[in-house]
């Protein structure tokens, strides 16, 4: 899987990179959560950070907020500690279980914001217009919709008129309407040049937001490449077919598959030439019951993200 | 705003700000003004105003000043006691990890828990007076003043004492296991009854425990009664062992993340 590692490719720049993750590993215990992550974010870059639950997403998004101190090697935003930059509201963060309290009012929230910050009522406004909460400032936080409780998170991360804004998980558990709109918001914001990241596992969302998508997995940047990029790793298609006594390194060999799997008698090969792998397995084998599928993303996501042993 | 222009915050985000949102979200919980303000007078009215109290002479003043003075030390420790604990229900709720994300220092947010619960402590002395004032307490002038001073100043050991327990027990009910202990301790330390009527042994631990010197403190003006010396080690010393309890949880709560 390591020939599918995409790299940006870095450019010559004399201002300091957003994000300069340098080898860095997090372990809980016996666990470790980060396993070795280098990564350079550029400003101005709208980065996905793609994953399975457990695959050291938020461990990351949190030693990137200074939340969590990383065991070994270096985190630097804006080129200072993590809890610098957060202090001067170079970085802020809509987090996935973001805590708010229920009986401030939704106003009072982002008010309490702008003074943690120093940052005045016109701002704690404007905060609250461009998050489209200015309609239901006096409502109280716990009478508001988990859709409106996720733009008030919004609403404080804009605050700080950040640099780098992180959205960890943003959509989760919110209704298709919920999740548009909170997505239009980011998108209008984003367009003035802020650097985002976002945690997700909704495809569609990193497909459509992201300029650049990171997959990690077991603590590891498997892949990591543009958009489109990604999207080139998920064409091809499996040829699916039954053919007892398979061996899969001979399958392997068969021109155009890049990747075989045997379970019983079925077997699985993919490849880009789909036609190419069907024609020899019906010409030169005894296969039977053949069956074509596409990859899509949610394929690309399993396959970079699965567990090698099921490989 | 540019990377280089951006500066920190004064007094590491303390600031009168954020002082007044927390009071009116204070004010909105109604837990906490029955518990405060409503608590302290109640009792004050069922217990303290009996006609023989109001004829009973304690020092300059009546015995109903006298309770007046003890319930008013009640809804300060109230009042402190939750303002101190406000840390345990922002805790449960993930409140602080998102002050984290914010400039405010650790230190600046106990030092704004500290200043609301003294705030509050000042609001449910002075509503319990007000209500003694027209219900037949009496008290020399002096003693008005400086009861209701010491009773306010006094309480800061229960801001400590919310403080520590807030940082030890993370709940979202935090006062409803707090509200029944400080009845106890209230028994126990003779706010509600006095320490020699319960006995010469008992009357003796009563000295040890943390309401005693804050109830005998306060009433001092009124009664001149008492070992002003003791009251006062005992309040220092109850003073200084919540607080340390109230850093040593608090430093391990901020080292943790």
């Amino acid at each position: 899987m390591s020939g599918m590692t995409l790299t940006a490719s870095p450019e010559l720049t004399t201002a300091p990179a957003a994000v300069e993750l340098d080898g860095v590993i997090k372990r809980f215990g016996a666990v470790t959560a980060v396993d070795g992550i280098s990564l350079t974010i550029r400003p101005g870059e709208v980065v996905a950070l793609l994953g399975p639950n457990g695959a050291g997403k938020t461990t990351t998004v949190d030693m990137l907020l200074g939340l969590q101190r990383p065991t070994e090697g270096t985190v630097r935003v804006y080129g200072r500690a993590p809890h610098e930059a957060v202090e001067l509201g170079l970085v802020s963060a809509v987090m996935q279980t973001g805590a708010l309290l229920k009986d401030y009012t939704v106003e009072e929230t982002v008010r309490l914001t702008a003074v943690l910050f120093g940052r005045s009522r016109a701002d704690a406004e404007a905060a609250l217009e461009r998050a489209g909460l200015t309609e239901v400032g006096k409502r109280l936080v716990g009478k508001c919709s988990g859709g409106q409780q996720q733009r008030l998170r919004f609403a404080m991360a804009l605050l700080p008129d950040p640099e780098l804004l992180i959205l960890d998980e943003p959509t989760t558990g919110m209704d298709v309407a919920g999740r548009h709109e909170f997505w239009s918001a980011i998108r209008e914001d984003t367009s003035r040049g802020r650097t985002v990241i976002f945690a997700t596992h909704y495809l569609e969302e990193a497909d459509a937001y992201a300029d650049r998508v990171v997959f990690v997995r077991r603590g590891r940047v498997v892949a990591d490449g543009t958009a489109s990029e990604v999207k080139a790793l998920a064409s091809g298609r499996t040829v699916r077919a039954t053919l007892p006594g398979a061996v899969e390194a001979e399958l392997l060999a068969v021109a155009g598959v890049d990747k075989a799997e045997v379970r019983g008698e079925t077997i699985f090969l993919h490849g880009r030439d789909s036609d190419e792998i069907a024609r020899y397995l019906l010409t030169r084998t005894a296969a039977r019951d053949l069956e074509i599928t596409s990859r899509n993303l949610e394929d690309a996501f399993l396959a970079l993200t699965a567990d090698e042993v099921s490989k | 705003m540019t990377v280089m222009t951006r500066s920190l915050p004064r007094f590491g985000g303390f600031s009168l700000g954020m002082i007044k949102l927390e009071l009116r979200r204070l004010a909105r919980n109604k837990r906490t003004v029955i518990f405060t303000l409503i608590f302290p007078a109640a009792f004050f009215l069922l217990f303290g105003t009996s006609a023989d109290y109001k004829t009973e002479q304690v020092g300059g003043g009546n015995l109903t000043g006298y309770v007046l003075v003890s319930m008013a030390v009640y809804g300060a420790m109230l009042a402190t006691t939750s303002g101190g604990a406000m840390v345990s229900i922002e805790r449960a709720a993930g409140w602080s990890r998102q002050l984290r994300l914010t400039p405010l220092r650790p230190y600046a947010y106990i030092a704004t828990k500290i200043v609301l619960a003294m705030i509050i402590g000042a609001v449910s002395v002075a509503v319990a007076f007000a209500v003694g004032a027209v219900s037949g307490a009496q008290l020399p002038v002096s003693a008005w003043i400086l009861c209701g001073l010491l009773a306010w100043v006094c309480a800061l050991v229960f801001a400590a004492f919310g403080l520590f327990m807030g940082y030890l027990l993370p709940s979202e009910n935090v006062m409803q296991i707090l509200g029944p202990a400080l009845a106890v301790l209230s028994f126990a330390g003779g706010l509600f009854v006095p320490v020699d009527q319960l006995g010469s042994t008992f009357a003796t631990i009563a000295k040890f425990t943390p309401v005693y010197g804050v109830g005998e403190l306060a009433r001092y003006p009124l009664t001149h009664d008492g070992n002003l010396w003791l009251a006062a080690l005992n309040v220092i010393v109850w003073t200084a062992l919540f607080a340390a309890g109230a850093m040593w949880r608090f430093r391990r709560d901020t080292a943790r993340v």
